[in-house]
């Protein structure tokens, strides 16, 4: 079984969708986690930081719940190697945490953008992404007014050339270029891991296109990508 | 005691609001502005007469929380 922990924080709105998402897979064990805890339950395999405006997004998207009692155990559990995925606003509080690299500001257009989207699998060597074709398009709904990634320059570079861009916003056709990209991402990033490749990040959200009857379910590769990962690396439990 | 501090994005960092204020301020008619960037003050108020103590834990909650490093620089005001 792998054992699947969906964080709720004050302002979370996507943790049941999430939870159902994981728990329709095969041999998934799937539970809510309430961000005031101050321990995980034992024998994670997997932390999931859901979507929603924790805490109204006030003073910054994630920049509260960043220090919501639960992170300090889910710092380490990263740190010890542990699998998190953060989905648009837990991608915000990843990065707030420093879990991964560079920020989400404001949409380039300044407009909150909901719609589904192309985005290009760019690497599919990691946990989150071995399941995928390498360059395979997946349409998946984004929902955010601040999800433009940037970096200083330098260091966006760094990453990118390390393939911890895993996956970019493109065209229909996959190219990567501005008109494929909603929200003005530096490198048209829609999804970064960290250097561990244990800590995933994305605007996008898969949990809303798990099932085939979704749009033709282009969340499924990413979602069974980590559990099979998980399944075949040995679970901790 | 007062303080105010200012959170402002670093120079290197693309501002979106900014340029649409500069666009609505050139449509205005103020083209002599030439750039504008969008900042947040943050107004604390005080317990303590120790200025010193005080200014160093408001640099460090500023920095822990009121701005984010990657982003963000920030500036402490204490009125006279």
């Amino acid at each position: 079984m792998a054992r699947v922990g969906v964080v709720s924080f004050p302002g979370s709105n996507c943790e049941r969708e999430t939870l159902r998402a994981f728990a329709s897979i095969a041999g998934v064990s799937a539970m809510p986690l309430w961000h005031k805890d101050e321990l995980l339950p034992d024998d994670l395999d997997l932390i999931v930081l859901p979507g929603g405006f924790s805490y109204g997004d006030y003073l910054r998207a994630g920049a509260i719940a960043r220090f919501s009692p639960l992170m300090a155990a889910i710092v380490e559990f990263a740190h010890a190697g542990g699998y998190v995925l953060g989905i648009c606003n837990g991608f915000q509080v990843l990065t707030e945490a420093g879990l991964l690299p560079g920020a989400l500001i404001r949409n380039r257009d300044l407009r909150f953008i909901s719609r589904t989207v192309p985005v290009r699998v760019e690497n599919t060597g990691t946990p989150w992404t071995w399941r995928c074709e390498p360059g395979q398009v997946l349409q998946i709904p984004i929902a955010h007014a601040e999800g433009n990634w940037v970096h200083h320059a330098a260091d966006a570079e760094r990453i990118a050339e390390a393939g911890q861009v895993v996956l970019r916003y493109c065209t229909a056709d996959g190219q990567v270029d501005d008109s494929g990209n909603p929200n003005g991402s530096l490198h048209a990033a829609a999804g970064i891991v960290n250097s561990g490749a244990n800590v995933f990040g994305l605007m996008p959200h898969p949990e809303r296109v798990a099932d085939e009857r979704l749009l033709g379910g282009d969340g499924l590769p990413l979602i069974e990508s980590i559990i099979d990962w998980i399944h075949h690396h040995g679970e901790e439990s | 005691m007062r303080c105010r501090v200012l959170v402002e994005l670093r120079p290197d960092i693309l501002d979106p609001q900014g340029k649409a204020v500069l666009r609505a301020l050139h449509v205005l008619g103020y083209d002599e502005v030439r750039d504008a960037r969008i900042g947040k003050v943050v107004t604390l108020e005080l317990d303590g007469r120790d200025r010193a103590q005080l200014e160093a834990r408001v640099r460090e909650l500023s920095a822990a929380l009121l701005a984010n490093p990657v982003i963000e620089n920030f500036d402490v005001e204490w009125p006279a």
